[in-house]
């Protein structure tokens, strides 16, 4: 044969030598990353406890004692106790439940609209994708508190209702994000090679095209949460948000902020609570920025 | 002659240039394939030479249909390709496949060699998956590569691997016609000869029609049977690689061969380059008349008015120059 072999022999019966996968890699490139790791530790530790809210809350979050009233942290009540006598610590937890649940379920639905939208219009491109995109510059343009307020006015306040219309709101973003990631895959020369092997679009899609922008959609996802979070307190701040005797943290801190003279543990612990997750989740998508990262990967 | 396997008539690949965000409008065009004919037998090699911007490129994925041709046939085994649309053309495709310039970039990152192949070898047949891997190291021992490395990932390779892996990824359709874009452009001079004898020796086994594009004459002599030589669009030269070379009809083709080194002392040292001067024009204004005359040591008052079809020199042999058989 002409070609000269690699200096590599085949002999057939030898062992496979194992890849690493670029995710293998980014995964060892985060797990190196102390502040990462601390904030998704202390994520996971707090979202458990927080759905482990019912089984571990030392105490019922709307069983109120009038004659107890608001007392500061002590032996009995950690955190203390409102003005109506509930336990603020349980309070948190079973608020961090909504705010947790708010802010992955409503990420969820803006990451699954957005990549959707951004891979059709970055893949189709020309008309296609002009139109699409004018659309999200609309949609941007619009104040979309007013619209968030108009639904939750119409339909009632229902929290379900609250995921879908912050997640509506929030894919804005990731759409463009993939679809500028889409329209340089598309030049890519094993996106050309995948057309000229006679694939079908849908395979293309799904395993040349998801998979590649899946790291920017993933480091975008967790600064989202986030967001959508802070969007939900705000919400429920001005009223908009969870019905009492239900809490989350939104609530929680907007009615601390009535008595924090009085009783500040009661605007001290909710607001810590929320800016340390808003801290621990920013942390963890800078870490999976850099591990994801398609620069620092290596050649 | 026989019927050619492969013939382009008057394939003309043209790219609008467009203005305007929501109503876009032509402001003109880009003639970046402009009426190329060509006839190739099965087995048969072709390189295809020419500067960069001149086209080459553009011709092998419009021969491909990974750009459709504005206008002509591209005819392969008595189908005209440039008529088929979606499933015809996509079940078409087992016939002819690509191989890309940068091995870094024609490979799904993501996927193991063994993914990567496996969806080639599956694209066209039904293949039952416990049949799979063994498919897979035959095919990466065709292009000399250990089975060992079935599990690892693009990046896990140097770049001669990597062309490696994507000449078997184009072999496994089992296809007549590869057009290799610039396949070893990318790659270490040490690596170039092993790529070029690796696709050498497959085209001889397999029969496969090989078009080879490169920008570098010393690259094509020896793996090709025939030259042709692009300038703006065009073919301005074709004929057998050894006839080319020995005796070159246009101009360009002279400017080229020059610029080749020669591995003999004695003979480099005698070597006399004919230095081209000034850029190749804009493929979006070409020049009046010969698209060469601009820069051409020969060129004479007709050259700016007159376009030269490419005509038969003598037998095998044609080229697109007023003056060829002056200046010869």
């Amino acid at each position: 044969m002409a070609a000269p072999a690699q200096p590599v022999a085949i002999t057939g019966a030898e062992e496979l030598e194992a890849g690493h996968s670029l995710w293998q890699d980014a995964w060892l490139r985060l797990r190196k990353n102390k502040l990462a790791v601390g904030g998704g530790v202390f994520i996971l530790v707090l979202a458990l406890a927080s759905f482990l809210s019912p089984l571990i809350a030392p105490h019922s979050y709307d069983t109120q004692n009038l004659a107890l009233g608001a007392t500061s942290p002590s032996g009995q009540h950690w955190l203390g106790t409102d003005d109506l006598g509930r336990d603020l610590l349980s309070r948190i937890l079973y608020g961090g439940r909504i705010s947790l649940s708010v802010g992955l379920a409503a990420t969820l639905v803006a990451v699954v609209i957005g990549v959707l939208y951004g891979t059709i219009s970055g893949y189709f491109g020309g008309r296609v994708d002009v139109l699409m995109m004018r659309i999200v510059d609309i949609l941007f343009s619009l104040p979309f508190i007013i619209f968030v307020i108009l639904l939750m006015v119409i339909y009632g306040r229902n929290i379900y209702l609250l995921f879908l219309a912050i997640g509506a709101v929030e894919w804005l973003d990731m759409s463009r994000i993939v679809r500028g990631q889409v329209l340089s895959l598309k030049k890519q020369e094993f996106i050309e090679a995948a057309q000229a092997l006679g694939l079908r679009r849908r395979r293309i899609i799904l395993r040349h095209m998801i998979p590649n922008v899946l790291g920017i959609v993933i480091i975008y996802g967790t600064l989202i949460v986030p967001r959508v979070m802070l969007t939900e307190a705000f919400l429920s701040f001005l009223g908009f948000g969870v019905q009492p005797p239900m809490s989350s943290w939104g609530t929680l801190i907007s009615e601390g902020a009535r008595s924090m003279e009085e009783f500040p543990w009661l605007l001290i612990f909710p607001g810590l609570a929320f800016s340390s997750t808003l801290f621990s989740l920013n942390f963890v998508g800078d870490g999976l920025r850099d591990a994801l990262d398609v620069r620092a990967s290596k050649d | 002659m026989s019927e050619p396997f492969l013939e382009l008539k008057e394939v003309r690949t043209h790219f609008p240039v467009e203005h305007g965000i929501l109503f876009r409008h032509r402001v003109g065009t880009v003639r970046a394939v402009d009426g190329v004919s060509l006839r190739l037998q099965r087995g048969e090699v072709l390189g295809l030479v020419g500067e960069s911007g001149c086209g080459k490129s553009t011709l092998g994925r419009t021969i491909l249909q990974l750009l459709p041709p504005t206008e002509g046939a591209v005819i392969l085994a008595g189908k005209n390709l440039a008529e088929l649309r979606g499933g015809a053309l996509r079940e078409a495709r087992a016939d002819f496949q690509m191989v890309f310039q940068d091995p870094y970039a024609s490979l799904n990152p993501r996927m193991t060699v063994f993914d990567t192949l496996a969806e080639a070898i599956g694209a066209h047949k039904q293949v039952p998956s416990a049949e799979m891997p063994a498919r897979v190291a035959a095919l990466m021992e065709k292009v000399g590569l250990s089975r060992r490395f079935v599990k690892k990932y693009p990046h896990e390779f140097s770049g001669g691997q990597r062309q490696r892996i994507a000449i078997a990824r184009a072999l496994a359709v089992e296809p007549k016609l590869i057009v290799a874009d610039e396949p070893v452009s990318a790659l270490d001079v040490s690596i170039q000869a092993q790529i070029i004898n690796l696709l050498a020796g497959l085209s001889r086994e397999m029969r496969l029609t090989l078009i080879f594009i490169s920008h570098d004459l010393s690259v094509v002599k020896h793996i090709s049977d025939r030259i042709a030589v692009m300038y703006l669009g065009k073919i301005v030269e074709s004929g057998p690689a050894a006839g080319v070379f020995e005796k070159p009809l246009h101009p360009y083709t002279k400017a080229l061969i020059s610029a080749v080194a020669i591995p003999d002392p004695e003979r480099e040292k005698k070597r006399q380059r004919i230095i081209l001067s000034g850029d190749p024009p804009s493929p979006l204004r070409p020049p009046s008349g010969c698209a060469f005359h601009p820069r051409c040591p020969d060129a004479n008052a007709d050259c700016s008015r007159v376009t030269p079809p490419l005509e038969e020199f003598q037998t095998g042999r044609e080229v697109a120059c007023l003056r060829a058989r002056e200046i010869s």
